[in-house]
């Protein structure tokens, strides 16, 4: 498989970032959940105060930035897997191509609008 | 690549053989939740969104949203899709590095890691969804 769709130039970078993204996101999965659980009665103060400290509005970004790579890399190998010329047929290519650009777009969307509420106002 | 391999078996059959390996069923699975949590993160944004927003709009995410059965059952689907792909890859790393490689040990970990998401599934279903 060409690698011109990848997330970067190399096979082994995109398994590297998938893995150091697969632990961020784990770690700031655990730390959301885990401060819902505790914090028993959500308030709007309490989940405010907590998530705009300077702290998980940057763990935040990090998790957001994580998870276009994750997503990225994850996507790329559902479409190269499925999207080709075997169970698609000859225009597999074209597919496969579109789908890894409306892709983009839509992690596009998911940063640009991650950090509209993180960092917004 | 030149192989024998035969490629175009029925579906049936391709998921009659992997039902019977736990190997196969959480390599799915984690495929499967990945691509779910992928498409259901606009709700989670949506959720982040209105909490953080104002107190009103956060009164109004915990009415519209928490307060409608269809919408703690979406936020459910969100939570079992986060909570069996982060145990998913948790075996992943663990494999990475070097654990669980053997068939015998490969099968375990894959029911394990089955069996533990499936309890966390569970309370998470009491926890958002009852």
């Amino acid at each position: 498989m060409k690698s011109a769709t990848s997330f970067s130039r190399s096979g082994v970078s995109d398994w590297i970032l998938q893995r150091v993204s697969a632990v961020i996101l784990a770690v700031y999965f655990v730390v959301i959940v885990g401060w819902l659980i505790f914090a028993g009665e959500v308030t709007y103060t309490a989940w405010h105060d907590f998530m705009t400290t300077t702290f998980m509005r940057i763990f935040s970004l990090l998790a957001i930035v994580a998870l276009a790579a994750h997503a990225w890399i994850g996507m790329w190998t559902v479409f190269t897997d499925y999207l080709t010329v075997r169970q698609m047929g000859a225009k597999a290519s074209f597919i496969r191509l579109f789908a890894q650009i409306g892709m983009a777009l839509v992690i596009f969307v998911y940063v640009v609008w991650g950090i509209m509420i993180l960092w917004g106002n | 690549m030149k192989s024998n391999r035969p490629v175009n078996l029925p579906l049936a059959t391709v998921i009659e053989v992997n039902m019977k390996s736990p190997v196969a069923i959480a390599s799915i699975l984690h495929r499967m939740s990945g691509i779910v949590v992928f498409l259901l993160i606009p709700v989670l944004l949506y959720i982040l969104q209105g909490s953080l927003a104002s107190e009103a709009d956060f009164n109004a995410i915990k009415d519209n949203v928490f307060g409608a059965f269809l919408g703690r059952l979406v936020v459910f689907g969100a939570l079992a899709g986060l909570i069996f792909h982060f145990f998913a890859g948790i075996k992943h790393l663990l494999m990475d590095a070097g654990i669980a490689e053997n068939l015998e040990s490969g099968r375990m970990m894959a029911t394990a890691t089955i069996a533990i998401s499936a309890v966390f599934i569970a309370i998470a279903f009491v926890w958002v969804v009852l």
